[in-house]
């Protein structure tokens, strides 16, 4: 009963904040709401036992993902009025497709079914009273999926040189220090020794 | 009110996974945007996976949707990234300008 009303709170509240995502005129609000559509999801994985899950939905996405988008939005100085411009002919279209779309979806769940037998292939059965949450994705994440998890975070790095690279801009006249040259230079490069005459200046 | 079943998290994410998609037509020309609804799009995708998860007493429903959250920001990153130099090149960020890549 009350975890009925949990999710009809979380699911309602999401579907509400994502429908803002898409509509809102200001795009900082559209990043806001998609916070807000975020912390529900996560509070949704929370009421399916995936706890894990839920606060690293909103650690990556909250502070990460969606902070990311703050500062491109209120960076970038967008005339972001006109982009909403001249959108009217492709709502019906979109309506078309995302309506088509999710007939298709319902009728599939509605035909879906679990197969007799399901139970008895699970790879990694979640058992609750042993372990917590945590613990049992710990131990198959770092056992059966070490090589995935490796080849994430190469993803990662990966992200990581390209978005730098790719934002990188080298300026000229700008003055910079180099180390290395630094250390190379050698005191006769530098420093003159003149030899001043009595009386007369150099 | 009913029990919360399996049916009602999928009926939830192919909502949520329809939504992304008409962000998209509605805000056509504004990348910003279309990002965000990629990211809702990922976040449906999710919550597929772990209802099934838990629908099916299963963990690796949780263990895909965590390489999904990776690639989801490494998406996210480079996107943002390209939009970035984008703007810097042509001052505006229209989808339209994003066709003279083609050969």
């Amino acid at each position: 009963m009350i975890a009925g009303a949990v999710f009809y709170i979380f699911a309602c509240v999401l579907i509400f904040s994502a429908l803002l995502v898409i509509t809102a005129r200001n795009p900082v609000h559209s990043v806001l709401f998609l916070i807000l559509a975020f912390f529900n999801a996560a509070g949704l994985f929370v009421l399916l036992g995936a706890e894990f899950v839920g606060m690293i939905l909103a650690i990556v996405y909250v502070g990460a993902v969606a902070v990311l988008f703050l500062f491109v939005v209120m960076m970038l100085d967008v005339d972001f009025a006109g982009l909403r411009k001249g959108f009217m002919p492709y709502v019906p279209l979109g309506l078309i497709i995302g309506g088509v779309l999710l007939i298709e979806l319902t009728i599939l769940y509605l035909a879906w079914g679990s197969s007799e037998s399901a139970s008895m292939v699970l790879a990694a059965p979640i058992d609750g009273a042993a372990k917590s949450n945590t613990h049992a994705l710990g131990n198959i994440l770092y056992t059966d999926y070490i090589f995935p998890f490796q080849v994430s975070g190469l993803i990662l790095l990966v992200a990581m040189i390209g978005a730098i690279t790719l934002t990188l801009r080298h300026r000229p006249g700008v003055k910079k220090q180099n180390i290395s040259k630094q250390l190379k230079t050698q005191p006769s490069d530098v420093v003159e020794l003149v030899k001043v005459k009595s009386g007369e200046g150099v | 009110m009913t029990e919360i079943t399996l049916f009602h998290y999928l009926t939830l994410a192919a909502i949520l996974f329809v939504i992304g998609i008409f962000g998209i037509f509605l805000n056509r020309k504004n990348i910003i945007v279309i990002l965000m609804s990629v990211e809702l799009m990922l976040l449906a995708v999710n919550i597929n996976f772990v209802a099934f998860s838990a629908h099916l007493n299963d963990l690796h429903g949780q263990v895909f949707t965590m390489f999904i959250l990776t690639v989801a920001a490494a998406e996210a990153a480079i996107g943002l990234a390209i939009l970035m130099t984008f703007f810097r090149n042509k001052g505006r960020i229209l989808v339209d300008d994003l066709s003279e890549l083609k050969g």
